[in-house]
């Protein structure tokens, strides 16, 4: 069959007015949803100038909101990078009682509100919940402080580690590591040798992703928090309240340190994704002589 | 090495595995396991391996040199595992991959560097793949990586190798050769090796002794040309290679179909007993009339000439369908053309008695 430059068949090709039409409807929508609010971000931080913008940044609640942003970010993305890959690992290679259960309830903080988990947080652990007033005897304070922050972005950024790695190992199956098994190796030695670089783009990737929305979230930290400025507050919080007192400068200042962010996440995420490829073909390599017998 | 398989069981949930098999391996023998796809042979292997656990049984016991290895973890073991699909590590190269077993040992135990690159070298010359070091797993074909697996398994110095299905993945050609090499090696390294495939020409070319798997169970554990000449039982004949089935009946002592009888080894089977003789294809003649009564007749239904021998296909009055292999002078004596009525029979037959258990 003729092909065209393209490589695509000819035979196979829409109309060209179908082709038009869709290809319109994506970039416009695109253009008008996602880039143009995104630029919008970066125009309103720099209306008064470059220097009002940088102002901004002078708040010591600015700096304190980034600080706590980052906190929270620092504790929640590690842990969950760690249950993350011990999820993982235990889903792919081994069979348990409850394995499609705990499958589930990864998933659990995608379908559940974050403002639900951040009042659960607080039934826990508020003053009138059940274990507030016992943690209070030991001068521990989780809700309204930096420690229910924390619990609550690793509560929203749970699953994004494990869901990124489960289909990935399941993938690569465990015939490496009993490979490195029988050759002497030990439990810890198969999983730095063998496992970890056989996975770590989709670990990177998922790190990145959990990320981004650890530092982006507000539903389930807004609930936890004291919304005192200089207080909890984390960057997101700090923009609302920013924007709540017409301080749009301010605000969108503050804004476009996530947009950045975003946009890094964007590009870091491109380029993952394509060496993530190369990790799961290179996988797929050795098993498409047995599919095709 | 020997190794003692006793009464070892297997299920996974209500599907059994093994069924009480027991068996053993002599010290440097190449033994095969042959048998269809779920008869059980590669769960031996992982059970002798140490990959599986036998269900638990207080008879049941896999013994190394006579020590029981139930408690041994797979790393213990010292055993050179090969699998189907290489799992070479895709990150190393070849020269890190063949370290690799060595790289890992407790500090105490490690080579030094120098003995490490000389270990992994004359293993390279060994697998005849010297300058492929510095390559890695993707850029070698599927012989030259199934090579590497084995000196990879070769670099620990097993007690036994335990190669699961490895020429499975490959192509014929490459297979054949790969098998002839393997049988050389084994020769060399006399290390004790259990293989495990689905191939008969596999098995019976390359083994000392083939144990031949169905169903969870051992039919039949002998030397390839006992278990080709003398096949236990029906499944070991017909899964063994290209066979004719007749169905007969049991008269005085004999196998009668039509006009041919066909002696039993136990003259004690009653009358009127099904029998069914298995023919090889090259134990059968084929005749332009009948000259003894012992012969059926047939109809040629397909003539094919590509090969060392000439395989014909015919038809009997019943409408089943055998086939004879001839070879080409017979072939050209005979003239035969398709649709040529001829007479067939047998030179070499074996009847087994399906509802009598000798």
């Amino acid at each position: 069959m003729s092909t065209n430059t393209k490589g695509i068949k000819i035979g196979q090709q829409d109309p060209t007015w179908v082709r038009f039409l869709v290809i319109s409807i994506s970039i416009t929508f695109v253009a008008l949803m996602l880039v143009l609010p995104l630029g919008v971000v970066f125009w309103e931080a720099f209306r008064k100038g470059v220097s009002a913008y940088l102002d901004s940044f002078q708040d010591r609640n600015a700096i304190r909101a980034i600080y706590m942003t980052c906190l929270a970010a620092g504790i929640a993305v590690p842990l969950n990078l760690v249950f993350g890959i011990a999820a993982s690992w235990a889903i792919a290679k081994f069979n348990f009682r409850g394995k499609s259960l705990l499958i589930a309830l990864i998933d659990l903080p995608f379908a559940i509100s974050p403002v639900i988990s951040g009042l659960v947080y607080i039934l826990v652990f508020g003053m009138q919940g059940w274990l507030g007033k016992w943690l209070e005897g030991y001068g521990i304070q989780v809700i309204f402080a930096v420690p229910g922050i924390v619990l609550a972005t690793i509560f929203v950024t749970f699953p994004f580690v494990a869901r990124e790695l489960i289909p990935l190992m399941q993938e690569q199956g465990s015939e490496e590591e009993w490979a490195a098994i029988s050759l002497g190796a030990n439990g810890w030695q198969t999983f730095w040798r063998v496992t970890l670089p056989n996975i770590k783009w989709g670990v990177l990737y998922g790190v990145l992703l959990c990320n981004a929305r650890a530092m982006g979230e507000f539903g389930a930290v807004s609930v936890v928090s004291s919304n005192i400025r200089g207080g909890t507050n984390t960057l997101p919080l700090h923009i609302d309240a920013l924007y709540n007192d017409y301080n749009s400068v301010a605000a969108f200042a503050m804004a476009s340190i996530l947009a950045f962010l975003g946009v890094i996440t964007l590009i870091g995420k491109t380029l993952l994704e394509r060496k993530l490829q190369q990790e799961t073909s290179s996988s797929l390599e050795s098993t498409t002589t047995e599919e095709s017998k | 090495m020997s190794i003692e398989i006793k009464n070892i069981s297997k299920s996974f949930g209500s599907f059994s595995a093994l069924n009480n098999i027991s068996l053993k391996i002599e010290n440097g023998e190449l033994i095969s396991l042959l048998g269809p796809s779920g008869s059980g042979k590669t769960t031996l292997l992982r059970v002798i391996a140490g990959m599986e656990s036998p269900d638990p049984n207080p008879d049941s016991h896999v013994l190394f040199f006579g020590e029981d290895v139930a408690n041994k973890p797979v790393g213990d073991r010292k055993v050179g595992f090969v699998f189907q699909h290489y799992a070479l590590f895709k990150h190393m190269s070849v020269f890190e991959n063949i370290a690799f077993g060595l790289r890992v040992r407790p500090r105490s135990q490690r080579p030094s560097e120098n003995a490490i690159r000389d270990k992994v070298h004359s293993l390279l010359s060994l697998i005849q793949l010297e300058g492929f070091g510095t390559r890695f797993p993707k850029q070698l074909s599927g012989g030259q990586r199934q090579r590497v697996a084995l000196a990879r398994a070769l670099a620990i110095e097993p007690q036994v190798l335990l190669l699961d299905e490895p020429f499975g993945a490959l192509d014929a050609k490459v297979r054949k050769g790969l098998r002839d090499w393997l049988r050389g090696l084994h020769d060399e390294l006399n290390t004790t090796t259990i293989l495990v495939t689905h191939d008969q020409e596999e098995a019976l070319e390359v083994s000392d002794r083939v144990v031949v798997m169905n169903q969870a169970k051992i039919e039949q554990v002998g030397a390839p040309a006992d278990v080709f000449h003398h096949p236990a039982s029906e499944f070991v004949i017909d899964f063994l290679g290209n066979v004719n089935v007749f169905h007969g009946r049991i008269n005085q002592g004999q196998a009668v179909l039509d006009t041919i009888r066909v002696g039993l080894s136990d003259p004690n089977v009653p009358d009127g007993e099904q029998a069914n003789v298995y023919v090889r294809p090259n134990d059968m003649s084929i005749a332009r009339n009948s000259l003894s009564k012992a012969s059926m007749a047939a109809k040629v239904t397909r003539i094919n000439r590509a090969g060392v021998q000439a395989k014909i296909n015919l038809m009997l009055a019943n409408q089943e369908e055998i086939r004879v292999d001839i070879t080409m002078e017979q072939l050209l004596e005979l003239d035969l053309q398709l649709d040529d009525a001829v007479f067939v029979h047998p030179n070499k037959a074996r009847v087994f008695v399906p509802d009598y258990t000798i």
